[in-house]
């Protein structure tokens, strides 16, 4: 049996076969080339975005744009504006993170409990009708989500706040989370529910203490991602919390946020203003960065299955 | 006879203090007019058994027989299991109605415990807390000398204890498969039940896990009631008091003959379970 084998593998191959094998061996090679060198570019061009704006940015970024709010542009003798002038943004970053905070408020709580319902117990047509919506309000552009908050916050109470703006994050945000929270929890193994009951332990306790634990790492990414991605939106901002050029921390009260700050400052003429807008948007990417990265270090090693 | 509900266990999780695993002893079941449903698909018809108290009882049979649906229906699992699951007629534990409308599932499962094919400790659980899981899980509240007593007891039972007792903090899945089941049993032990269901224990295991589990099986049947599916019929006249043969051919899964091991395996009343023993089909 074993020489049968070694005279196959050596002596006996045809040149024909011989050649397939070299052909076989090309064809891999030129492959995981190609898939490498996709996944270089898509490292490549995220590297390239952050380079490109700190350049850019580079001059805004002061310990008087993280301390400072936004104050008027100082001019020259010329007419032409001061560097280093017009304060910071620190109004802004103040800004989302309220904002953020009160839609995180609102969605993870919310989201959560959907997502735990689809996957513990979803299995009729109401569940299927949550599903349908959720996947279907994930695909509403985020302008329509502002109009409509708008309409029928801001017109309502007759201001723009950062309730507003949280609530049209959370629009966004909520379906988010819902699916990322049900397909997680669908990866852990039932055989740990089965576990779980087989003890005598009811089901919520079993998705409480067994499924969701299994499952957290996985859980709070699904949540970091819909942060972030709620965390650059600037449309449904504009209409709703409108931009502060001071710090403010009531809800019911018009407020800044940092892509809001981005887009106002990316429009104006002065090179202060652009180079401040280039700024803020490192600021922004970094936030979410390290946030991401945080939640990354303190999930470590918890599993699902 | 008061077949209407459950009698509360002896160290119910919800009432007050938990003592090491005192077993109060296996109790008798039986079965009678079972039958199991998925859907409208009737997976198992008409299975009648008296199980006694304090032996090892196997289910033996080809595989898709309904064994293992039979088991489940022994604490109320079948009904957890995806594909709309339903069972008629009666399960009695101690003459006392499992299926009874007031029977709550959960404190069921309590006194019929259950290990399962693969094991599966609770991966983010150490060694000590997949022991106490059913304790805690339950919110029960333990000083720290209880929790330790019950840890130690269950792990003895289930022949764990010297293998483990230096590692005790750690992951439960570290632990090799044999042990792994092993740790299932213990988990199963801490929360005191009257009958263990073992569905398939060692058919992930290699022939000297099996063994260590067999040997287990035989000291646990004096406190406990022990019902064992298997398809490895030498561990069946092995292991086993008592054994039922399954088959499910032409229609839904049916007990075919039950009775003590030895005369199952030496002079099966049936043809079709002598066939089946001597390797005939299956």
């Amino acid at each position: 049996m074993e020489q049968a084998r070694s005279r196959a593998l050596d002596a006996g191959v045809s040149p024909r076969e011989r050649a397939r094998f070299a052909v076989r061996r090309t064809v891999n090679l030129v492959m995981a080339g190609l898939v490498g060198l996709a996944a270089l570019i898509g490292v490549a061009v995220m590297l390239f975005i952050l380079g490109y704006v700190l350049v850019q940015g580079w001059q805004a970024l002061s310990p008087t744009f993280f301390s400072q709010s936004a104050q008027p542009l100082d001019f020259d003798a010329k007419g032409q504006p001061i560097a280093g002038s017009g304060g910071g943004v620190l109004m802004s970053i103040l800004g989302s993170l309220l904002i953020l905070g009160l839609a995180a408020l609102i969605s993870i709580p919310l989201g959560l409990l959907a997502g735990m319902y689809l996957s513990e117990y979803g299995h009729g047509k109401f569940a299927f009708l949550v599903r349908y919506v959720a996947d279907v309000m994930t695909g509403i552009p985020s302008i329509v989500t502002g109009v409509f908050v708008w309409s029928l916050v801001v017109i309502t109470t007759g201001h723009f706040s950062a309730w507003a703006g949280a609530l049209a994050l959370s629009i966004i945000m909520v379906p988010i989370i819902t699916r990322t929270v049900e397909e997680i929890l669908r990866l852990v193994p039932n055989a740990l529910r089965e576990a779980s009951y087989a003890l005598g332990v009811p089901q919520w306790r079993t998705i409480v203490k067994v499924v969701l634990p299994s499952a957290a790492s996985g859980v709070i990414t699904g949540i970091v991602l819909a942060v972030a991605r709620a965390g650059g939106e600037t449309a449904p901002l504009l209409l709703t919390v409108l931009g502060n050029e001071a710090i403010n921390w009531n809800p019911s009260q018009p407020t800044d946020a940092l892509p809001l700050r981005i887009y106002d400052y990316a429009t104006q003429p002065y090179a202060v203003r652009i180079e401040q807008a280039w700024g803020a948007s490192f600021i922004l990417i970094m936030v979410i960065l390290v946030f991401s990265l945080l939640t990354r270090i303190a999930t470590k090693g918890k599993k699902v299955g | 006879m008061d077949n209407t509900q459950i009698k509360e266990a002896p160290q119910d999780a919800s009432a007050e203090g938990y003592n090491t695993p005192v077993a109060t002893g296996g109790k008798s079941m039986e079965i009678r007019n079972l039958k199991a449903y998925y859907g409208s698909y009737l997976a198992i018809s008409d299975v009648n058994m008296e199980i006694q108290p304090n032996k090892v009882t196997a289910l033996i049979g080809p595989s898709g027989c309904g064994k293992s649906t039979l088991i489940r229906c022994l604490n109320r699992m079948h009904e957890v299991t995806p594909g709309a699951p339903r069972v008629e007629g009666e399960v009695l534990l101690d003459g006392q109605n499992i299926y009874a409308p007031s029977a709550d599932p959960v404190k069921v499962r309590r006194l019929i415990g259950m290990v399962f094919q693969k094991p599966n400790p609770f991966p983010t659980m150490s060694i000590s807390e997949n022991v106490l899981a059913g304790i805690k899980l339950n919110s029960g509240r333990l000083n720290h000398a209880q929790a330790a007593e019950i840890v130690e007891q269950s792990l003895h039972r289930a022949a764990l204890w010297d293998e483990v007792k230096d590692k005790l903090g750690k992951s439960g899945a570290s632990l090799s498969g044999g042990q792994q089941q092993r740790l299932c049993i213990a988990r199963t032990i801490a929360v005191n039940p009257e009958v263990i269901l073992m569905d398939e224990p060692c058919s992930a295991l290699d022939p000297i896990a099996t063994l260590k589990i067999e040997e287990l099986i035989e000291e646990l049947k004096a406190q406990y009631t022990i019902i064992i599916v298997t398809h490895n019929m030498q561990q069946a006249s092995r292991a086993s008091d008592f054994t039922a043969f399954m088959l499910a051919q032409d229609g839904p899964g049916h007990l075919v003959e039950f009775g003590p091991t030895q005369q199952i395996f030496t002079r099966p009343t049936q043809k079709r379970t002598e066939d089946y023993i001597t390797g005939r089909f299956g």
